[in-house]
Order: C-alpha cells, then structure tokens, then sequence
C-alpha cells in the first residue's frame, strides 16, 4: 500500500472484533444485572407521572393537525429521550473511566484489538443496551393504550439512530475530557436537550426560536419516534433522518481518530 | 545466524520538541532475555511502547518477527505478551475472568481460553484467587496475573515494563522465579529495569539507556569488567565533608566518586585501598567493600546515579 | 440546625467550605442552572399549556402553572442536593479519602462530622436556594416575599434527605446501592411529590407513600408562603414531621459513623 493510501485509510483504524468489547461488559454486567434492568425505571416513572400528573391538567395537544391526550404525546419523546440518555451515560462516564482510569483500552491495544475495535464496541454495547430499553418501553407504551399501529415498531430502528448519533458524540466528547469535573458539562448540555426538545411542549410554543430547538439531536429523534407512532410518514422526515444520520457519522470518525491518537501516541 | 526478533535501526521517538528515544539501534535474538536498563525518563519505555505497537516511531526502521509494526500491528501483537508498568487489569472482572475475556480478544475459542486460564492461574500462583475481586489481590499477585495476562496467546516474545517496581522483596523474588521458567520453556523476555539487582538477574545481555541513547551494551558481567573496577569501597564521613574527603582520597584506587551521602572508591583491591585511608588518618564513620555491580557501570558511564 | 449544632460541628462545616471552594462554581451552576431550565421548560412551556385549558387553574388552587410549580423547584433541588451530597462523598470520606478518619484523631467526633455534615447541607441549600429565589424575583409573576421562607423550608428539606441518606452511606460497603436510592427514592419523588401537580391527581395509594418522605410536606409549607395562602397549625404539624426526619436521621447517622471510627 502506498503512503498516501496508509494515511487516508490507516490499517489499525480497521473494524475487525468490536464484538470481544461487548463480550467483556456482558461478563461485568452478568453480576450487575440489577443495575441494568434499573435503568428502565426512570423514563417509566417519568411517562407514569405525565400521564397520572399533567394529563388531565393539560387536555390535549394538536401534532400535525390531529389532537392527542398528552400522555401520547410525550410518550414517543420519552423513549427518544431515554434512548439519548442511555447512549450518554454508556459513552461518557462509563468510557471515561475506562479510558483513564481503568485502563481498560490500553489493556485491550496491548492485543490484536486496534483503537476503531474499541470505540465500534463501546458505541455498539451502548446501542444494545438502548434497545433493551426502548423494547420495554414499547411493550409499556402498548400496555397502556399509548400506541396506534404497528407502524409504532418503526420506533424500535429509530431509537437505534438516536443511540448511535448520541454515544458516539459522547464517546468523540469523552476523548477530550481531562477528568471527573468535566461529567458536569455533560450534565448541563443534557437538561436543556431533554426539556427543549419539543419533548414535553409542540415547537410551535417557540415562535420564532423554533430554529434554535432544530438544532438539537434529539428534536429530530423526537419527530421521528412520534411519526412512527403515530404512523404519520412525510417527505420531511427524510430530512430529520438526514441529521442524524451525517451527525452520527461525523461523529463516529471523529471517535476513531481522537481514540487512535490518544491511545496510541 | 537466524533473524532477530527485533531489529531496530535509527529508532527515533519525539513527542513534540522532546526527544524520547534519540536513534538507537538494537537487536534482540530469539530465546535472549534482553534488558534496557536506565533511570526513569532514558526512554526505555517509549521504546517499549513503539516495540509493543501502540506508539509509531517518529524516525528510523523497526521490525518484529521481520514485520513492520506500522502496517502489520494486529498481526505482530497477537504473538507478543506485554506487562506495562502500570497494571491495566480489569477491576470489573474477576481474575480469573481476566484471563479468559483477554483471550477472547486474541480470538482464541471459549474452551481454549478456559483450558490456558487453568495452566496459567496455576503458573501464577492464584488458583486459589480464582474467584476474587483484583482490588482485593496483593501487589505481588496482582503483578503475577498481569504477566499471566499476558501470556495467554502464548507469546513467543514476552514485554515486561518494570515487572517488580514497587514490590517488596519477597514479591520480587516470587516473580524473578516465574521469569527464568519461562526463559528456560524458550521464550523471548524483553524487559526494562531501573534495578541492577533485577538485570543481574534476569538479563542474558542489555544495553544502558540515558537521555534517549544506548551509552553501553553488553553483559551483565562483561559491562562491568569493561566500566568498572572488580571491588568498590564505599565511605561515609561525617555529614557534609564527603567533598573535601574527597581531595584526600585522590590517588586511591583507579577512580573515586563523591555522592551526597557517601564516597566511593573503585579499586581492584577494596581491602587494601581501606587500609590506605587508614594510613592517611582519615576515619571514615563506616566503610564497606563489595563487588561492583551495574549501578557502579551506570554512574561511571554518565556520572549520576540510578536513583536521579 | 444551628440551634443543635455544637462548635466543633461548626469546625467540620468550615472544614468542608474549605474543600468546597476550589469547586463552588460549577456546583453553583449545576445548582442553579438546572433548577432555571426545569423553570423555563416545565413551569411556562408545559404552563402555557395548563393555563390554556379551563378548569386547570382551579385544579392548582387559583395560581397560574408557573407560580404552582415555582416552591416545587425550590424544595426539589434541596432534596436533590442534600441526597447527592450525602452518598458517594460520604462514602468517600470513610473509604476512598478517608477525610472523616483525619478529623477522628482530632478532639472531634462522630456527633459532630454529622451536625456539621447536616449544618453544611443546609447551608448549601440555603445558597443554592437563594440564587433561584434571586432569579425569580426579578419576574412579576414570581416576585413575591413568601420567597425567602420558602428558601428556609427547602433547606430543612435538603437536611431531612442528607441525614437519614447518611446514616444509609456510613454503613455501605459498595456505591451500588446509591444508583438505587437515586432511581428509586429521589427520582420517583420529584416526580410523584407534588412538587409539579397537585397529589390529589394521583391514586389514593400513590398519595399516600408520597406522603411519607419529608418532600411534599416541604413543598406544601413552602407554597403556601410564595402563594400567600399560609395555614399556620398544618405548616407547624409539617415542619415538625420534617424535623423528625432529621432528627431520625441524624441519631442512627451518628451512632452508625461512631461504630465505624471508633471500633
């Protein structure tokens, strides 16, 4: 291969076994099971105390025209939501640990693992664990009357897009952490990403600042898991799709090399 | 002669306007235990790192196994073991999970992982420790599952980053043990070291490192034939004179070296070279004569001591 | 808290300011920022929301949804402060920095590092507290001097979670169980606590475990003070309730910490 070539597409950058990673948190997780199965609880207790709470306090909401009880409203962004702060907590605080204190990674380099084998596995693991999630939220959601169609299994691959475009922003983000302070920056960009996604409230409530909430990720997760259950598809969720799936990419090559470089000096 | 198993030529490593390694040349054979030897900050471990491919050389030829670690990476860390001086064992898991999840990273089968987990605990002394927590291990039985880790690809060529730093004495000759077993079963041992003791023991031939260059190679036994003298007589004064004691040793022996805390004098004769300083009228507070070992080869080839 | 509070608990209050000021201002910012954004995003998002729908207003006792949930914010961020404060620091104090085994060598003891810690609690609160009720000042909707009581109950608040979370901490040997607490006591009670509607929506059974806990009667005594409508004999019987949390929790916190430092 030529030099020019080896730079473009450097050889240790190769996806080749991102399924050992995951082998290796199975293991950690087969002891800590209750830990995982807990985090189901929170976007539950979150959708019950919306429904029982502010829905009657609330009436209904118009999504595209159509009127619906606000528990089906904010039901498809909670599961956007818990599948964006699944994918964060997996891919910084986890990784940060394991990047720098841990070692773990270095561990790993120290075999025939390259540094895109690690970040594909953690980013990977973070989405499994998502589906997990969004699978049990559905099965509530249906539960509870919330769902209309079938259609509403589109969420599943949606939740999926969410994971990915939000671990590996926070798995490229965690690369330039210096240390546990800086989880608090991750804290502080997530509240107003969950409350100001048209999460709870219909963007037409921001005039003319509805840009600024276009901005964010999770708006166009958001969009789409609602029109999957609503089973409403238009031309213009092609575009939400679009976002997230050159952020997720960006992202993601952004991941590999900050890895590489950090790992690898 | 067969081909190395390490070659490097001109190996350069700079991280910005440092200079870690300032173009060495080494070869180590098959079946050799090979040492660098220095004090901390000589380079060893950069060299390390480029040799374990995860750190590129800025300059100059490296080949492992004859293969180049910047395009065949993957290829040539499946045939090595690497013990990095700070352990990265997996706190999450348990020890003996370590041994096989790391394993599965070298894609070996499930049972093939659980069969080398078994020989391996049993190499390391931990069978017992199958089952614990690593934070609940010692830090000698965490650095023997380190090197168990390390071994489960069954390496034909072994890195050891300071395998006994921080230990204690016992530890150390625990792991020294294991070390020659797998010397005497064929394997290659590259190891780096700030302990003479350690090089002495462990190393068939290695070079000494200072501010990024090999300053000497060889021996243990031929470097310090070569540098130093047979015997080294080593003096203390009252605290603070050792320098102007030192004028009135001149002449003694073949060289002397004033440290902060103590003279030495190397001599081929270190009873004789005593009796001497007793004819001068000096009296020292202690006086001890011993063999000279490497550090005495260090600090007459770049006049500090390890320990700077 | 003061009142119980004995000079040496003071020493280890002066101790943790001390540790805590290289910190302060990104936990001020978590502190208060966190609060405003639920402010923006629940109280006048999902409020124009509320208030548009007849009925709603009446529902929240005559208060627009914003001034409704404004004592919530208050006394929610207390609850989250005073319980988060009082797990992994904790445990790190005996476990990971040992701060608390440097001061059992000291005349001081485990009566004190708890006093202090529950002084220290408050205080934070108090602050954090009082930067929101700055904050909403500055608005006619929530102006109102009912504020700084209303910052007084949610500190009482903060300590009523920080004791009896302490007295769980000393005793921990692993962080699992804080995850625990965290999603299954403090989560669950921001959100079914009353600090957002009216316990009354919920079901009968659910009203009354939110009851237990210090929360609501916090929220409850603080609205009354921002809202202007104050039932003295009912704040008097709930802040009593609140104290004995402490009180409770301080008791089994200090002879849980003395077993510990001194076995």
């Amino acid at each position: 291969m030529s030099a020019g070539v080896l730079r473009i597409f450097p050889p240790e950058m190769v996806v080749r076994r991102p399924h050992r990673m995951i082998e290796r948190h199975i293991a950690v997780y087969r002891r800590q099971w209750l830990i995982v199965v807990s985090g189901f609880f929170e976007p539950l207790f979150y959708l019950l105390s919306m429904r029982a709470g502010l829905g009657s306090l609330v009436g209904a909401v118009s999504v595209g025209g159509k009127q619906v009880p606000y528990d089906a409203f904010v039901a498809p962004a909670l599961m956007a939501a818990s599948a964006m702060n699944g994918a964060i907590f997996d891919s910084t605080g986890n990784v940060l640990h394991r990047l720098k204190y841990a070692r773990i990674y270095d561990a790993a380099l120290a075999t025939p693992m390259g540094p895109a084998d690690v970040a594909m596995g953690e980013i990977g693991w973070a989405l499994i664990r998502g589906q997990i999630y969004a699978i049990g939220f559905l099965v509530v959601m249906a539960a509870l009357g919330l769902t209309n169609s079938w259609w509403c299994l589109m969420a599943l691959p949606i939740c999926a897009l969410i994971g990915l475009c939000f671990a590996s922003i926070g798995f490229a983000g965690t690369t330039f952490m210096r240390g546990w302070s800086d989880m608090d920056i991750v804290n502080t960009l997530m509240m107003p990403l969950f409350l100001f996604s048209a999460t709870f409230f219909p963007i037409a409530a921001y005039g003319s600042w509805a840009w600024v909430v276009q901005i964010s990720p999770l708006y166009h997760g958001v969009a789409l898991v609602r029109a999957a259950n609503e089973g409403v598809w238009s031309a213009g969720l092609l575009g939400h799709t679009l976002f997230l799936v050159v952020l997720s990419v960006a992202a993601l090559v952004l991941a590999a090399r900050r890895v590489d470089t950090l790992l690898r000096k | 002669m067969s081909e190395p198993l390490i070659r490097a030529h001109h190996l350069v490593k700079k991280f910005g306007d440092f200079t870690a390694v300032d173009g060495i040349d080494v070869e180590v054979q098959p079946g050799e235990a090979f040492g660098f030897l220095g004090p901390n900050g000589a380079g060893k471990s950069s060299t390390m790192r480029m040799i374990s491919c995860v750190s590129k050389p800025t300059d100059g030829t490296l080949r492992i196994f004859g293969l180049d670690p910047v395009t065949d990476g993957p290829k040539i860390r499946a045939r090595i073991g690497v013990v990095p001086q700070l352990d990265t064992l997996d706190t999450e898991l348990s020890v003996q999970e370590n041994l096989w999840i790391y394993g599965r990273f070298f894609d070996l089968s499930r049972a093939e992982c659980r069969r080398r987990t078994t020989e391996l605990l049993d190499f390391a002394q931990l069978t017992e420790r199958a089952e614990s927590v690593v934070d609940d291990l010692s830090g000698g039985m965490k650095r023997r599952l380190s090197i168990a880790r390390s071994l489960i690809n069954e390496p034909s060529l072994l890195l050891l980053d300071e395998p006994t730093t921080g230990l204690d004495p016992q530890a150390r000759h625990v792991l020294w043990d294991r070390l020659y077993r797998l010397k005497q079963q064929g394997v290659t041992l590259v190891l780096t070291t700030h302990y003479m003791d350690e090089a002495e023991q462990l190393c068939d031939r290695l070079v000494v490192m200072d501010q990024g260059r090999i300053v000497a190679e060889g021996s243990p036994r031929s470097l310090i034939e070569q540098y130093a003298t047979r015997e080294v007589l080593e003096l203390r004064f009252a605290a603070g004179t050792n320098d102007q004691f030192a004028d009135q040793l001149h002449g003694l022996g073949s060289r002397q070296e004033a440290l902060p805390d103590r003279v030495l004098v190397y001599a081929d004769d270190g009873e004789a070279a005593l009796q001497e300083v007793h004819q001068r009228g000096m009296r020292p507070e202690s006086a001890l004569v011993r063999r000279a070992s490497l550090e005495d080869v260090f600090l007459l080839l770049t006049g500090r001591t390890l320990a700077d | 808290m003061a009142a119980l509070a004995t000079p040496g608990a003071f020493r280890v209050t002066g101790w943790y300011l001390t540790a805590f000021r290289r910190l302060w201002k990104m936990n001020l910012l978590s502190s208060f920022v966190q609060p405003m954004l639920y402010l923006l995003g629940l109280g006048v998002g999902v409020g124009s929301l509320v208030d548009r729908n007849t009925g709603s207003t009446s529902t929240l006792g005559g208060v627009s949804y914003v001034a409704y949930v404004v004592p919530g914010l208050l006394v929610t961020t207390a609850m989250s402060l005073g319980a988060m404060e009082s797990m992994w620091p904790i445990m790190g104090n005996l476990k990971w920095q040992r701060g608390y085994h440097g001061i059992a060598v000291t005349p001081l003891e485990a009566r004190d590092i708890v006093l202090g810690h529950a002084t220290w609690i408050a205080f934070r609160s108090a602050v954090a507290g009082a930067a929101v009720a700055i904050a909403l000042a500055l608005f006619p909707d929530t102006r109102s001097w009912g504020l700084i009581p209303a910052v007084a109950v949610a500190a009482l608040v903060g300590v009523a979670f920080a004791t009896p979370i302490m007295a769980i901490s000393v005793n921990s040997e692993y962080d699992g169980a804080f995850a625990g607490i965290q999603r299954f006591y403090i989560i669950p009670l921001f959100l079914f606590g009353g600090a957002f509607y009216p316990l009354s929506q919920l079901p009968t059974v659910v009203q009354w475990m939110a009851k237990i806990p210090p929360l609501w009667h916090g929220v409850v005594v603080a609205r009354g003070f921002t809202t202007g409508h104050v039932a003295w004999w009912a704040t008097l019987g709930h802040l009593t309730y609140v104290s004995i949390w402490i009180a409770a929790g301080a008791i089994v916190a200090t002879r849980r910490l003395r077993r510990k430092l001194y076995p």
